[in-house]
Formats: C-alpha cells, structure tokens, sequence
C-alpha cells in the first residue's frame, strides 16, 4: 500500500463525507465533485487508465454539472426552516448504512487469505478496449446507446413545461 | 493489507457513506448525490477486482464499469428530470413533504 493511495483513499472519503453531510446544498454537490475526482484517481492508480479519464469526463463534466443545474433551478441550496437537513428517520438509516458497512468491511476482512497479493500490472491499452467494446460487447454497446437515447428523451419530456389545463 | 483490501474497504466506506446519505438527507437531490456515491464505490470495486483479478486481459471487470458508468449516467438526469417535474409541481424538493405520488 503506498502513501499515493492513503492520501487519495483520504480525500475521497472526505469529499464524499462533506458530500451528504454539508447544509448548504451546493457545497455538498462541490464536495461530490471532490470525492468525483478522487475516485478517477484512485481508477488510475489501478492501472485503468481509460475508465479513470471516462469518471473526469463523465462524472465531473457532466454529472456533476448536472447536479449543480438541478440545485439551482429547484432553489434547493436554501437550508429547511424547521427541523434540519436530515429527514426524520435519520436514525433508523444511519443505523442501516452502518450494519451495511460493518458486514462488508468483516466480509473483505475475513476473505484476505483467499485474495491475490500483488500481480504484474496488465498490459491493456486503450486500443485493446474499443477492439473489445466492438467486438464481444458490441451488442450491449448498442443498447447502452439506445438506453441513453432514451433517458435522454425521457429527461426532457418529463422535466418539460407542462401546458395549461393538461392537468 | 493486499492492494486489494485497501480498495475493497475503501469502496465498501463510500458504499456506506452513500446509503446513509440516500436513507438521512431529505433533500431529493442529496439523495440522487447518495446513490451516485452508491454506484460509484460499485465502480471501484469492478476495477480493483478487474487489476488483481487473474485474467485482466478478459477486460470483463473493466467493460462492466465502463457500461455502469454510462447507465448511471442516463440514471442521473432521469432522475434529476424527475425531482425538477416534481419541484415544479409540489414547489419543494422536501422528501418529508413529497409523501403521495397523486398530484
């Protein structure tokens, strides 16, 4: 384990913390941009070079931008009046979040033995994956596509004006 | 620790992390800003497996994330389509307050 992976583990794990746990709506979509980028980080430092530039492009570019639209045309960065930001059973799904966390971290814990030390960095280039994307996954490829024309389409038809009395 | 430990525990902190935001926050997008978190530490997990799998060359690990990248794309502006439809209509993105989907 190098020091590259603790400090990028590190800033992950407190963007994402920042990310649900800031009041102020916007910086929370901020802090999601940072744990966004720590984890494309962390994609590079696996040696997944393309995925890692995908999570930029696709998460910080567009997600992200997303997120932050979103927030500003619902007017969701002003802060409840009553109550905070947590919803009333907030108890009940930190006490979830925490069992899902306990069983997984036991699960990875107990099933070191059994887990591959190091191995040779693979030799993968960019070249290797579209030869794949168009080969052996060439059908899911074209159903990713239709599926993003079609979350597309259904984004705009359903965050569309709706018109006077179709109500 | 293995390489491999240290990013499995790590994805299964963003996981967690994820839910609880998903489960506590009550504002709809926080909570969209959860299960991205969700699908993100999945993604980590599909690459760490994929880097100290046995057969990296297979590229199945990899591909699997590439493909989850674009569905939970799709999967974020649905969804934020959705909480702006609903913010147009009920004027609050308040998941205490949105409780009956009859307009």
């Amino acid at each position: 384990m190098s020091f590259a992976f603790y400090l990028i583990a590190a800033l992950t794990v407190a963007g994402a913390l920042a990310a649900v746990l800031l009041k102020n709506t916007v910086h929370c979509a901020l802090a999601l941009t940072v744990a966004f980028a720590g984890l494309a980080f962390l994609f590079l430092q696996l040696d997944a070079q393309f995925v890692g530039f995908a999570q930029i492009l696709v998460y910080i570019g567009a997600v992200a931008i997303l997120v932050v639209f979103a927030i500003l045309l619902t007017r969701g960065s002003e802060t409840p009046k009553d109550g905070g930001i947590f919803s009333r059973t907030w108890l009940v799904g930190l006490a979830v979040a925490a069992a899902v966390f306990a069983m997984l971290g036991w699960a990875v814990l107990q099933s070191v033995a059994g887990l591959p030390r190091a191995t040779p960095e693979p030799t993968v280039t960019v070249g290797d994956i579209g030869v794949a994307l168009m080969g052996r996954y060439v059908l899911p490829l074209e159903i990713v596509a239709l599926l993003l024309t079609a979350a597309l389409i259904g984004a705009v038809i359903v965050a569309m004006h709706e018109k006077e009395g179709s109500k | 620790m293995t390489p491999l430990t240290g990013y499995l525990l790590v994805a299964a902190l963003l996981f967690a992390i994820g839910l609880a935001g998903a489960l506590t926050r009550r504002n709809a997008i926080l909570v969209l800003i959860g299960i991205e978190l969700m699908l993100n530490a999945a993604n980590l997990n599909f690459i760490a497996f994929w880097r100290y799998g046995p057969h990296p060359e297979a590229l199945t690990g990899m591909m699997f994330a590439i493909f989850s990248i674009a569905v939970a794309a799709a999967e974020a502006a649905v969804g934020l389509g959705l909480v702006i439809a609903i913010h147009r209509h009920t004027h609050t993105t308040d998941l205490d307050q949105i409780n009956r989907m009859k307009g």
